[in-house]
């Protein structure tokens, strides 16, 4: 039961560590690297508050050991913004649109809605409530975060029309 | 919470994986998506000391054709099975139930096999892959064998799966072209399990069914393939009558426990309104 090497490509940096096969890739992220942005909150893979990006897809850090992860690039909402600082379009949209209360769920929300707008780049509302189905906000805010998601996609089109 | 300590090993063949079961014996477990497993470890209603993650295993993914049989690797991920363009034109049951488990961040993870071999009477896989009389492929020490899905599950978490094999893949006959399908379930919220869940598969020609397929999930034990339920059905126009007769089978046979998701005499009921439902959109759907 010894401790690992693992080796991570977190935000776009190679990051390492020793640790038990057993850590949870949550305590990872916080505890070994200090990324204390995806959140611990029901611990039972329903709540989605860390929700981390991993190899392309939204996951569920709680319920991912470490030594699953060993070798993926993980994403979390430290890398969102770009590296000067400006907030990405969902992160505006949500404080444009009040989308966060407490704002305990929002990294989570914020980091699985910037892979869903990557898989689905203009939602229905529909397809936005289902995309964030496995995310909930114990402050009941869903409807300005649908709202704040809608205008992020919004905002991302048009960025990308000027940019063409 | 945090699982206990267990040895982590990747192989990267079947062959490595199975050798591995057989080496470490009982104390081992198989890591798919760890979508059960993991929470289980949490709250160390499992305390397994090693894990044998066969995520790095080439070739346990994959949904492919041949003829009229579809084959699907155990370690697709319940995303992919909603993703396959293939199972969208062939059997998109499949599709329309891995939806409906968990939610996106799960069945990114979450793989057939896994929900499948668990055993857990749980899942929504097991009761549609007997409603599609699946094949369930496995490899251990002796080498392959199959096992039908109508024949895998003995109890909770109880299945024909020896401790030292492993599931590889799933095989079926796609279902005529022009089937009607329907898998409805009764939840209580995004992610929950079942109160009672059915799956219908159903051939209809000259308005009159032909062929009929019905199974359900949570109602028991294991998943229960009502075979008096499909026969209600075959030959008659769907009308009320035969509805109401295939309903009351799986009713007859549905033997749920008492829980957070209502009483037995409940559920049973939820049962039949689940399986009336899923005739009614399978006849709709059927051409």
């Amino acid at each position: 039961m010894s401790k690992m090497h693992v080796k991570l490509t977190v935000n776009g940096k190679p990051v390492g560590g020793h640790a038990e096969p057993r850590t949870l890739l949550i305590h990872f992220l916080r505890e070994n690297l200090g990324l204390t942005g995806p959140h611990i909150g029901c611990d039972t893979s329903h709540c989605g508050a860390c929700t981390v990006d991993m190899d392309g897809m939204s996951v569920k850090s709680c319920t991912i050991v470490v030594a699953q992860a060993n070798g993926a690039a993980v994403t979390t909402i430290e890398g969102i913004a770009a590296p000067d600082g400006t907030l990405h379009a969902l992160q505006e949209a949500f404080r444009e649109h009040h989308g966060l209360q407490c704002g305990f769920c929002t990294p989570g929300m914020i980091t699985r809605a910037w892979r869903l707008l990557q898989e689905s780049p203009s939602p229905t509302e529909a397809e936005i409530r289902m995309g964030i189905s496995g995310n909930l906000c114990r402050c009941t805010g869903y409807q300005n975060i649908v709202k704040a998601i809608s205008a992020a996609a919004d905002s991302l089109a048009t960025q990308k029309e000027a940019a063409e | 919470m945090i699982p206990g300590a267990f040895d982590y090993h990747r192989p990267t063949s079947v062959a490595d994986a199975v050798k591995l079961l057989v080496d470490l014996g009982d104390d081992a477990r198989v890591l798919a998506g760890g979508h059960s497993l993991i929470p289980m470890m949490k709250l160390r209603m499992a305390v397994p000391e090693a894990l044998i993650d066969i995520r790095g295993i080439a070739g346990l993914k994959g949904i492919s054709q041949d003829g009229g049989a579809i084959a699907i690797g155990a370690m697709t991920t319940q995303a992919e099975l909603i993703a396959s363009a293939l199972l969208r034109e062939r059997c998109p049951i499949i599709g329309e139930t891995a939806a409906q488990i968990a939610d996106p961040q799960v069945r990114n993870m979450g793989t057939i096999g896994g929900n499948v071999a668990n055993g857990d009477p749980g899942n929504d896989m097991p009761a549609l892959m007997q409603a599609l009389d699946a094949t369930f492929l496995v490899e251990g020490p002796g080498g392959a064998r199959e096992v039908k899905a109508r024949d895998f599950y003995k109890g909770a978490y109880e299945t024909a799966l020896a401790d030292n094999e492993i599931l590889t893949s799933i095989r079926f006959a796609a279902p005529a072209a022009g089937h009607g399908w329907a898998y409805e379930k009764q939840k209580r919220k995004i992610g929950d399990y079942a109160t009672a869940a059915a799956a219908v598969i159903l051939t209809v020609a000259r308005r009159m069914c032909t062929g009929a397929a019905v199974a359900l999930t949570n109602v028991a034990d294991t998943p229960l393939f009502v075979a008096a339920a499909g026969a209600a059905l075959v030959g008659t126009s769907l009308d009320a009558d035969a509805v109401k007769a295939a309903a009351g089978a799986c009713e007859a046979v549905a033997s749920p426990s008492s829980d957070s998701r209502g009483p037995a005499e409940y559920r049973i009921k939820i049962a039949g309104v689940m399986v009336a439902r899923a005739i009614a959109r399978a006849a709709d759907r059927a051409s």
